[in-house]
């Protein structure tokens, strides 16, 4: 187990370190001068050469890429090229908002996603269950911003119910923050869930195959309770791996539904940076959100662990 | 497997264990259905649109629908059912190329990969598995940001983002060819590794590549809508369904048809492409029936 | 079709655990078992044997209520003190007379334990379910002492071990242990100990009869290997598509068959019959697919004794009061089949 555990600690860290070598050439290899971008063409040479020498652009790139990854590590990713604000802290407020919506989000599609898909799985073949397998894949087809514009239509514009846009820290104001949180996480949640609940599906309808669920109907169990105390959990394997997947797509459909419902989280920030060319930020933004993903395949892993004895490894 | 499964099994395979032929699924049908209608409205919009779907007309400026403008007209007085014809050229040829690129670079990954050494594959797919962190639409957005939006820029990232699932399911599958007994045999026989790739694993894994590239389109499809949306997709004035939306997002209040029509337009292509994956999968796999 | 009861209307006698009547299983109209007839008594232990696709795991499934989904059984299964009858009970009724009254062993060992969940925990389950004993401290005390029973070093430790930590044969007999913790009325064995390997075979062999015995349990063995039969079981069921053939006491079915079907699967599992040309012994053709048998002898189109007349249905002959054969051209009585089964004997010692 701990063989294992250095293993996947070691994997994360080398994925980070491959990543982010890979965001910087990235964005190195842009062509032309960030400080020549960041002034416009009509600044001059000289002021050109300060800003590069302010920010460190004259060095080597090697030199650039360990000061970056410096700033990254010690949270003070510097200032921005463009606007000459410290980057961290506007970092920090933009992630808390988007992880707020994202977190909701993910809630919302495995409250909806498990029992529905589970009840997918137990009547594949009643018209209940194909009905909501229909369904479901209509869900997965309609895309999370497309979500957010029918509810603004329905509950803001229509029934006027809910705001249409905007965001208020839940300190500030709990209630208003709630009922603007509520819109944007379900256009997130939906259709999170209608993919999730095909995986549920397939995940359980494998395991309701299985010989040991056999056994424990044999036991005396009745089907519901066999599933119920042996299945979930053998089935929540696959359906782990998958929520992981699912954090990436939620991270960057929030981008796509901050514009929608005029959020100021990361992918607010990420669109306004690429806007103003405000790469340094743009970089930061992505390499947030590459991070986030690789490091949550590294807990699913720790998860599988608890999960299931089986890879735990070791005799009795 | 359990003796009661294989006797079901046989019950159901039909007289002297011939492999019965399997009926076309209501998925495929349906999917098939979809995707030629969406092909047909890109083909028919080469000869013929109702009216010019770039033409900015003030006088027939947020028209209802009617006989003169099936889908009505939007803010400039467009044709909305014009923009909705030219947009299927938009997200067809968005998605064939992404497919494309993806299909290009994955599928000879996968397939080297699955053939080379147990540790060099391993390390393949943990490269792989990186991509994975960039979605197409963050990689859409990190081009964009530094060659600027356009059609190809958003083309190649979505391409490129969608290349991890082909190299991991075209590896699987390569595996598999690689231990069956006609690959061993070539092996044997002393053909070289590019010959039995073309001759033996190309053919097998080919009906995984037609699932994953229509399943692929439709993930394009979505990507292609939401980066047209955010502005990164393809400029105006060439109509996506995308931009169509968000064009269509301050005129909620007023004209919620605006939205309908691109939306509508958007979940069925991407419907389509999935159902027909589907229905392609339970074709070509008995074995995945009834999974998903 | 007549029903062809084995027994007659004696079938109700006092120490009778399991009465079979008439039982058919279908799928989409198509006869997977039909017409199938056996009494089972307190303490007797019944084999039942064929070639894969028979539809003896399909019987056992039946009085089990586990028949996989799509599959429908018809007929009437009786078990001694329940007063339903177990064809066509509800969920909530079976679910009360599984892991009770009749527990089940099943072929593949390897799967038939939850992955997840630590062995003790599986076999107190059992008693918790059926309310045998008051708490799980009980229930895992009883857990511990069903793992010293059937034969696993370190009962203790073995409970609190995951599945995956036990080979085949051990898991095997872990599956014994929650089958026997309620001491059932009847235990059903489905192929136990097919899928392990041939040294662990006799000593599961061993423990499920010593089991069985103990407690005074009846059991019905599945089972396609004549010598496990002939070993454990007193009397022996032949099946073939689907229906019963022959049935009697082991020892007169395997020295004197009637049936030709039992004749010929005798002959084929005695390795000293050899043909003109030295080749052993089989029977020509292969199983048709469940469903997809000849009509009136389903052994007909493998029968080098059939006739015209096969082409209706035989009836059943009995021979004793559990003994009996349906064949128009039986071989004759007191005449050995192919030959003397020399391996059973061998699987006997």
């Amino acid at each position: 187990m701990i063989v294992r555990l250095v293993q996947r600690i070691g994997i994360l860290l080398a994925s980070l370190v491959v990543s982010s070598v890979l965001v910087f050439a990235f964005m190195a290899v842009l062509p032309g001068d960030p400080a020549r971008v960041a002034l416009g063409t009509s600044a001059s040479d000289s002021a050109v050469a300060q800003l590069r020498e302010q920010f460190g652009l004259d060095r080597s790139l090697v030199a650039q890429y360990f000061s970056w990854i410096h700033g990254l590590v010690t949270f003070d990713p510097g200032d921005s090229y463009i606007s000459h604000a410290p980057i961290g802290p506007q970092l920090a407020d933009r992630l808390q908002v988007t992880l707020w919506l994202v977190g909701t989000g993910m809630v919302i599609a495995c409250v909806l996603a498990l029992p529905v898909g589970t009840l997918m799985a137990v009547r594949h073949r009643k018209p209940s269950g194909l009905i909501l397998s229909a369904l479901s894949q209509v869900g997965v087809a309609v895309p999370a911003f497309l979500a957010g514009i029918l509810l603004i239509t329905v509950f803001a514009v229509g029934l006027g119910w809910l705001p249409a846009n905007g965001w208020t820290p839940p300190v500030q104001d709990p209630v208003l923050f709630l009922k603007q949180l509520v819109m944007p996480a379900l256009s997130l949640g939906i259709v999170q869930a209608a993919v999730l609940t095909r995986y549920v599906r397939s995940a359980v309808l494998d395991v309701l195959r299985e010989d040991y669920l056999r056994t424990a109907r044999a036991k005396g169990l009745r089907p519901t309770r066999a599933l119920l105390r042996h299945g979930l959990r053998n089935a929540a394997v696959p359906v782990v791996t998958v929520l992981a997947l699912q954090l990436a797509t939620l991270l960057v459909g929030s981008v796509v539904i901050e514009r929608v419902f005029v959020i100021p989280g990361l992918g607010s920030l990420l669109l306004d940076s690429v806007a103003n060319r405000d790469l340094i930020v743009v970089q930061d933004v992505v390499m947030i959100i590459a991070m986030a993903v690789l490091l949550v395949n590294f807990l699913v892993d720790m998860v599988y662990l608890l999960i299931d004895p089986r890879l735990r490894g070791g005799a009795s | 497997m359990s003796a009661a499964a294989t006797e079901t099994a046989v019950a159901s395979a039909g007289p002297a264990g011939r492999r019965r032929r399997r009926p076309v699924t209501g998925s495929l049908l349906v999917g098939g259905l979809i995707v030629a209608i969406v092909i047909g409205m890109a083909l028919l919009s080469f000869v013929w649109t109702p009216h010019d779907p770039t033409l900015v007309n003030p006088a027939v400026r947020l028209q209802e629908p009617s006989a003169e403008y099936w889908f009505g007209t939007d803010k400039f007085g467009r044709d909305v059912f014009s923009q909705v014809l030219m947009g299927s050229r938009t997200t067809l040829f968005v998605g064939f190329v992404a497919v494309g690129v993806a299909a290009l670079v994955g599928v000879p990954l996968g397939i080297v990969a699955g053939m080379a050494p147990r540790w060099c594959g391993e390390l393949l797919m943990r490269g792989n598995d990186l991509l994975l962190a960039f979605p197409a639409l963050l990689l859409a957005i990190m081009f964009a940001a530094v060659y600027g939006a356009g059609t190809l820029v958003a083309m190649v990232a979505i391409g490129i983002a969608s290349i991890p699932h082909f190299a991991r399911l075209i590896r699987g599958g390569t595996l598999q060819v690689m231990e069956t007994e006609y690959v061993i045999a070539a092996r044997a026989a002393g053909r070289g590794p590019f010959a039995i790739a073309v001759r033996h694993v190309l053919p097998n894994v080919s009906s995984l590549v037609i699932v994953q590239a229509s399943v692929g389109f439709a993930i394009a499809v979505l990507a292609e809508a939401a980066l047209s949306f955010l502005g990164f997709g393809t400029p105006p004035p060439t109509p996506s369904w995308g931009r169509m939306l968000q064009e269509s997002q301050e005129l909620l209040s007023i004209a919620p048809r605006l939205a309908v029509f691109p939306g509508v337009a958007i979940a069925l292509a991407v419907l389509g492409f999935n159902l027909l994956g589907d229905g392609l999968r339970d074709r070509f796999d008995p074995k995945l029936e009834d999974r998903r | 079709m007549t029903p062809v009861p084995e027994t007659g209307p004696a079938a109700a006698a006092p120490d009778d655990v399991l009465a079979v009547r008439n039982l058919g299983v279908t799928v989409g109209g198509r006869k997977l078992v039909e017409d199938v007839d056996f009494t089972i008594r307190a303490g007797e232990r019944v084999g039942l044997i064929g070639e894969s696709g028979s539809g003896k795991s399909l019987t056992a499934l039946s009085v089990m209520g586990l028949l996989p989904e799509g599959l429908r059984a018809s007929g009437s299964v009786r078990l001694a003190g329940v007063d339903h009858d177990l064809v066509g009970a509800d969920e909530a009724r079976m679910s009360r007379v599984r892991g009770k009254e009749i527990a089940m062993v099943f072929q593949e060992p390897m799967t038939a334990l939850n992955p997840t969940m630590r062995v003790g925990r599986q076999i107190a389950e059992v008693l918790l379910i059926h309310r045998t004993r008051p708490d799980r401290a009980s229930a895992r005390a009883a857990a511990v002492e069903l793992l010293a029973q059937v034969g696993l070093p370190d009962p203790e430790a073995a409970a609190h071990a995951y599945p995956h930590q036990f080979s085949g044969g051990q898991r095997q007999r872990v599956v014994l242990a929650i089958a026997l913790a309620n001491d059932p009325a009847l235990l059903v064995c489905d192929e136990p100990t097919t899928a392990l390997d041939v040294t662990v075979q006799a000593r599961v062999l061993d423990l499920v009869v010593r089991g069985v015995q103990e407690r005074r349990s009846a059991m019905l063995f599945i089972t396609h290997d004549l010598a496990v039969v002939a070993t454990v079981c007193e009397r022996v069921m032949v099946m073939y598509g689907g229906r019963l053939v022959e049935s009697g006491p082991v020892q007169e079915v395997f020295t004197r068959p009637r049936h030709r079907y039992t004749q010929g699967l005798i002959g084929a599992s005695d390795l000293t019959v050899v043909d003109d040309r030295g080749r052993l012994a089989t029977i020509p053709g292969s199983v048709p697919a469940a469903g997809r048998f000849p009509a009136g002898c389903v052994f007909r189109n493998r029968c080098e004794h059939a006739t015209d007349g096969c082409a209706t249905r035989p009836d059943w002959v009995p021979t004793g009061p559990d003994s009996g054969y349906a064949c128009f051209h039986p071989a004759p009585d007191g005449a050995p089949g192919t030959g003397t089964p020399t391996n059973q004997e061998a699987g006997r010692g």
